[in-house]
């Protein structure tokens, strides 16, 4: 079995309504798989770290990102989406 | 399954957000000897379409790799044999400039280094008419950067290149506009490296393969971050501090260069843990000698401070890559870093403090703005003093000095983008002319007998 490709998504605004939603919306669109979500509100600060498994045939990384890059502009939050390897490399050993 | 940390994502976020983590660059080494001919068109033709077939994807792939893993990658750029090694044959070496600059106009990539020759024992026909077009070939290229290898540890410093050397700086300083500009793509070294990423100095060296790709990664902001965690404590832990940042700043260099490797089916040559400044507040090496006390760079303690740095930037740094190399240390360049412009603007900075300071940092006296009156002789004398360091240390050294045109002491000189301004700071006008007509060899030291 080939390893697990892993994208991490990290969203960062203002609180609104169903910024979860909409993310994940998006993810299940492109056939991607979540496999952790951490979400805090610091004072109104919306902050949400999710990884997710895009393994599958049918998920393109590329389209993942553009689609998760123009929710972003359109709601009004930071929404980056990196392949995990960056976050491993540098802190696993 | 190990799953990733949120604060550990959030760390790398924050990295490169606030503290300007960021590859410096994606260096690809190409061979030219399969270029060689003695056709001086066919030379060119041969050259240009190498480059332009080898790094066709270059550029486009160094762009991929930053929006996959969200991390910027500043230059793409190209280092080539050294151009005096498959010139031999040709009249007009400065025809190879141009279509070197040619390559890299198609390419897309930030600068080509190589139009070099190493000159450190005796100097050919071909490397003499190599550096005698150096003014030229760089007042009328855009993307070309130039070096020129002098001394060696092993060999000792050829005084006769070391004079002609004065005399192309100062040329390049007068044919080229813009203060100066063609000195910030000239380099004249010591013990120079065979895979440095980093221009102007990069070229792809005689015992290299025929393709690689190097990366030389980049954070001094991450260091400084971290030391603000360990302020009053003793030097231990601040070199500590340093080691685990530089190993983290490393990986991603690594990963980088793998990647890169990976895709673009070249080998993977070395990465550089250098700590490269740039002009942008927050990237600066001198801000990081500040946090370690000192109240600015130049102050006494600087020299000290920087060899605990260079120092533990190699040690975190060399297990987080599989081969480390290039120049690999902490670079000191005075218009490139704002703090080191800041405190020669105090003068805090004098040329003699730099020059103490390359006994320990990873390269030389890099991009200092000197008095466009500064005679050929005194550059000589100054690339003389800083190989004589690099040969004694078994260190790579060089001099890359801009003796600007018209401007006197206080005045400033603007580069623009990476290469930043630089206040125009002192020579010693005592005279070295005597010194420096004798020529010759200065002989290598006494541990160069190493076997």
């Amino acid at each position: 079995m080939n390893e697990m490709k892993k994208a991490v998504i990290s969203v960062l605004g203002t609180d609104k309504k169903g910024i979860i939603a909409q993310v994940s919306r998006i993810l299940y669109e492109n056939d991607a798989n979540i496999l952790d979500i951490t979400q805090t509100i610091v004072s109104g600060l919306f902050s949400m770290i999710l990884i997710a498994d895009i393994s599958s045939e049918a998920c393109s990384f590329d389209a993942l990102k553009m689609e998760l890059d123009a929710l972003g502009e359109r709601i009004g939050v930071q929404i980056r989406t990196q392949r995990s390897e960056i976050f491993e490399a540098m802190h696993q050993i | 399954m190990h799953m990733i940390n949120p604060s550990e994502i959030l760390e790398t976020l924050s990295m490169i957000d606030h503290q300007k983590l960021d590859v410096r660059t994606i260096t690809m080494g190409i061979s030219l000897f399969s270029c060689v001919t003695d056709d001086e068109k066919k030379l060119c033709d041969n050259i240009y379409d190498l480059i332009t077939r080898r790094a066709e994807n270059l550029v486009k792939v160094g762009r991929e790799i930053e929006r996959d893993y969200g991390v910027p990658i500043v230059n793409k750029r190209i280092s080539v044999t050294p151009a005096a090694l498959v010139t031999g044959a040709i009249k007009h070496p400065v025809n190879v400039a141009r279509a070197l600059d040619r390559a890299a106009r198609t390419t897309g990539v930030d600068f080509i280094g190589g139009y070099s020759a190493l000159v450190h024992k005796g100097i050919t026909e071909a490397d003499r008419r190599l550096i005698e077009s150096i003014p030229e070939a760089l007042a009328t290229t855009d993307f070309l950067c130039s070096s020129v290898n002098v001394g060696s540890t092993r060999a000792g410093i050829n005084m006769d290149a070391v004079r002609l050397m004065g005399d192309v700086v100062k040329q390049t300083a007068a044919t080229a506009d813009n203060g100066g500009l063609g000195c910030a793509k000239l380099v004249v070294f010591c013990n120079a490296v065979e895979d440095n990423p980093f221009m102007a100095g990069a070229f792809h060296g005689p015992g290299e393969g025929d393709c690689a790709v190097s990366v030389g990664v980049s954070g001094p902001g991450v260091v400084k971050v971290a030391l603000e965690g360990v302020k009053g404590a003793p030097f231990d832990e601040v070199a500590e501090t340093i080691k685990r940042t530089a190993f983290h700043i490393t990986r991603v260099g690594q990963l980088v260069a793998r990647e890169a490797s990976r895709r673009l089916g070249v080998s993977f040559g070395i990465v550089d843990l250098s700590l490269a400044p740039t002009p942008a507040v927050g990237d600066s090496v001198a801000a990081i000698l500040e946090e370690m006390g000192l109240e600015v760079c130049g102050a006494h303690g600087t020299t000290a401070a920087l060899a605990l740095l260079n120092d533990a930037v190699k040690k975190g740094g060399v297990m987080a890559s599989s081969h480390v190399g290039g120049l690999s240390g902490a670079f000191i360049p005075v218009s490139e870093d704002i703090g080191m412009i800041q405190a020669a603007q105090r003068g805090a900075l004098s040329l003699e403090k730099l020059e103490a300071m390359t006994c320990v940092c990873s390269v030389g006296l890099d991009m200092i703005a000197i008095p466009g009156d500064t005679t050929a002789v005194t550059i000589a004398a100054i690339i003389a003093d800083e190989a004589a360091i690099g040969m004694v240390n078994n260190k790579t050294t060089a001099v890359r000095v801009i003796p600007a045109p018209g401007k006197r002491v206080g005045d400033s000189v603007e580069f623009g983008g990476l290469l930043g301004h630089a206040p125009v700071i002192p020579v010693r006008e005592f005279s070295a002319a005597e010194f420096i007509h004798r020529g010759g060899r200065i002989p290598a030291p006494l541990h160069s007998l190493r076997n």
